[in-house]
């Protein structure tokens, strides 16, 4: 099927009925998602999520501003526009449950809830940070909220994915795996040969393509041969869905479904999440290669303001609430990135210790 | 001992590997076994060295997988840092090709990327070696790429005693570890080890002892060593044997201190000359006894071609025993 194809989804949810759940957004991309009996995620979990998103959106813009300053020297792939996806996500994980993301993965990592000092020490290389300053940016590891594994491999998440999850159905420890990727990622080998094995395997794992319509540098339509990413789990037996990432209800309802699934025995989903990349692959990138009329688009729906004015709308939080949120969030950035860069870089020997458990031999 | 008891006690080395793992697995419940065909119903494993650990551990535990490298060692790092100890069998050395980013970006460097927060007790079992026809991408011996990583450890036992030792010391230890098995020599008998027999990783054995020069072997190599042995010693030349066992990390120790005496080596190895394990040992020689050798240090590898299928140019790939002969003479001559 090409990429323009018009045959019908075999993934599943994908019939289209034009419901709309009380206090859904309302101009929301149409994704085909019938909501009729979809979960709606309560007020306080609203809120949570809401918290979350803010959070990944305020730090990006405090990332930019700090790498900009020359205040911390990394590489820095912006999740800006992808908020909505692991906020929602997360709200139905524990911090039992695990997850593996990608380079481009601030925001699966903060949503996942690794704690900011530790994160920014990290970033800034110190000794203080999550990896003693030796994983970096792209290699973020936090085993205490669940982040397992961060890689800088385009679809090398999802392999170590179904090993965390074949390890929690040997334990009948009840706990999902998350792996995060992106759509390119949906082309490379690891994504099918992990996609089938948890299918044979049914292990309890959730794929989740955050569908940013770019790979690297290039378009999907130029790269990707399904319609849809969602379509591939059809090869694979397992339930395909494809939901609007920017929308936080959406996001909730499939996460859930697939979460409880997989946490019942029902074994993998893959998700496919729905959302633009508001900047260029990697800090510096001035995009070009981009059409500026579908960014701004992207820009102008952007999920965080979207869903501010959604939860004061509907008296699920007021103004004051959120900004109280928003300061809080700020005073905890500006407390972690002084503690970072007031932190000790790591000593020399560092680089003969943990290679092996003896150090380096 | 009776030549009859004698033979009974023997076993040979895919029997010695098969049952360290089974012993392990007896031992410690968080051993896993994963791979292509592994499980008894798919016949234990190509060759069967891992027949029989299905019907007695379950299928839960002794898991066949999908064609699919990336996934196997995936699935092994991803349970490995939950606590099990999974043993993953890579058929062929050639096909760990198709894994390198699972098990040179990820198991080898997850430690480290951590900060020790993680870490990959893994063993990854593969098999290789030219005697059997199979050509160019079935029998390659590829332990440099793996030995420049940091982050894995790599051995290859030549008896049966020390791959049941070195897979329960690969099993016991916290970091991955390559386990290459040679094809050929599967079914070569030997004295079996008692069981619970562990090979300290990093530790080489003197096979003979000599005072002229200095071969080091590994793998299948030790056998063709081994054969030389007398011949040298026909010549007049007193040969020291040393068998690697584990290649990354090496026992400096033991080879420095027999190549300091005899004052001549010769690095042997299936696999091809350039840039090759022969070479490392050959400038750490080189770098550390400059004035106590007697000649430079020699070292014997496959050509540097694709393993050819041919017969006579497949024996001629991989150094003999002759070629051993020759070399040490040389050396002895220098």
């Amino acid at each position: 099927m090409g990429a323009n194809g018009t045959d019908a989804s075999p993934a599943q949810t994908c019939d289209s009925r034009n419901s709309t759940p009380p206090g859904r957004v309302a101009d929301i991309a149409k994704t085909g998602v019938d909501m009729t009996d979809k979960a709606v995620p309560d007020a306080a979990t609203q809120r949570d999520i809401y918290r979350r998103m803010a959070l990944i959106k305020a730090n990006d813009e405090r990332s930019r501003k700090v790498i900009h300053a020359g205040r911390v020297v990394m590489p820095y792939y912006s999740p800006r526009g992808q908020e909505v996806i692991p906020s929602a996500i997360s709200v139905n994980l524990t911090d039992d449950d695990y997850i593996c993301t990608i380079y481009r993965g601030t925001h699966d990592m903060l949503a996942k809830g690794v704690p900011l000092r530790d994160l920014w020490a990290e970033l800034a290389g110190r000794v203080t940070g999550t990896c003693k300053g030796k994983g970096g940016p792209m290699h973020i590891t936090h085993p205490k909220s669940g982040v397992m594994v961060t890689t800088g491999i385009v679809g090398s998440s999802m392999p170590i994915a179904n090993g965390l999850a074949w390890g929690s159905q040997l334990k009948g420890d009840g706990r999902v795996t998350v792996a995060y990727f992106g759509d390119g990622a949906s082309n490379i080998g690891a994504f099918h040969e992990s996609l089938n094995m948890a299918s044979v395997w049914k292990l309890p794992v959730i794929f989740v393509c955050q569908n940013n319509e770019w790979g690297e540098h290039t378009s999907y339509e130029k790269a990707t041969s399904a319609r849809q990413i969602a379509d591939r789990a059809h090869g694979y037996s397992m339930p395909g869905v494809r939901v609007d990432g920017n929308d936080p209800f959406a996001m909730y309802a499939a996460a859930k479904e697939a979460i409880d699934r997989a946490r019942a025995g029902g074994g993998p989903t893959l998700i496919e999440a729905m959302t633009y990349r508001f900047h260029g692959h990697v800090l510096g990138d001035a995009d070009a290669y981009m059409d500026k009329a579908r960014k701004q688009a992207a820009i102008d729906a952007d999920p965080v303001p979207r869903f501010r004015t959604l939860l004061i709308d509907t008296g699920v939080a007021t103004e004051a609430e959120l900004a109280a949120m928003e300061a809080e969030i700020e005073a905890a950035l500006d407390d972690a990135i002084e503690y970072a860069l007031a932190s000790a870089w790591p000593g020399v020997e560092e680089l003969s210790r943990d290679v092996f458990a003896q150090g380096a031999v | 001992m009776s030549a009859t008891t004698k033979k009974a006690a023997k076993e040979n080395i895919l029997q010695a590997i098969n049952r360290a793992l089974a012993d392990a697995m007896e031992s410690d419940d968080s051993v896993l076994v994963l791979g292509e065909d592994v499980a008894d119903p798919e016949e234990g494993g190509v060759v069967g060295v891992t027949r029989g650990l299905s019907t007695r551990f379950g299928e839960q535990r002794v898991r066949s997988t999908p064609i699919s490298e990336q996934a196997i060692i995936g699935a092994a790092i991803g349970a490995s840092l939950v606590g099990f100890k999974p043993v993953a069998e890579i058929m062929l050395m050639n096909f760990t090709t198709v894994a390198m980013d699972m098990i040179v970006n990820h198991a080898a460097k997850l430690r480290f990327m951590s900060g020790g927060q993680t870490h990959v007790p893994i063993v990854i079992r593969t098999m290789t070696g030219t005697g059997f026809g199979t050509g160019g991408q079935h029998c390659d011996y590829l332990e440099a790429w793996f030995a420049h990583t940091a982050g894995i450890k790599v051995v290859a036992p030549s008896s049966p005693r020390d791959a049941y030792g070195l897979m329960r010391s690969a099993i016991d230890d916290p970091d991955p570890v390559l386990f290459i098995e040679n094809l050929p020599t599967y079914w070569l008998p030997d004295e079996p080890a008692e069981k619970g027999f562990r090979v300290p990783l990093g530790k080489a054995n003197v096979l003979a002892e000599g005072r002229d020069v200095t071969i080091i072997a590994y793998a299948r190599m030790v056998n063709e060593a081994k054969a030389a042995l007398p011949k040298l010693a026909e010549a007049g030349i007193s040969a020291e044997l040393i068998d690697l066992r584990s290649i990354a990390p090496w026992d400096q120790e033991t080879v420095l201190a027999s190549v300091a005496r005899t004052g001549r080596a010769v690095v042997v190895h299936e696999a091809v000359t350039p840039f090759g394990v022969g070479a490392e040992i050959s400038a750490v020689l080189h770098e550390k006894l400059f004035r106590q050798l007697h000649a430079p240090v020699k070292r014997l590898g496959g050509a540097f071609c694709p393993v050819p299928f041919s017969k006579p140019l497949e024996t001629a790939f991989a150094p003999q025993a002759a070629d051993i002969v020759a070399a040490a003479q040389a050396l002895v001559a220098a």
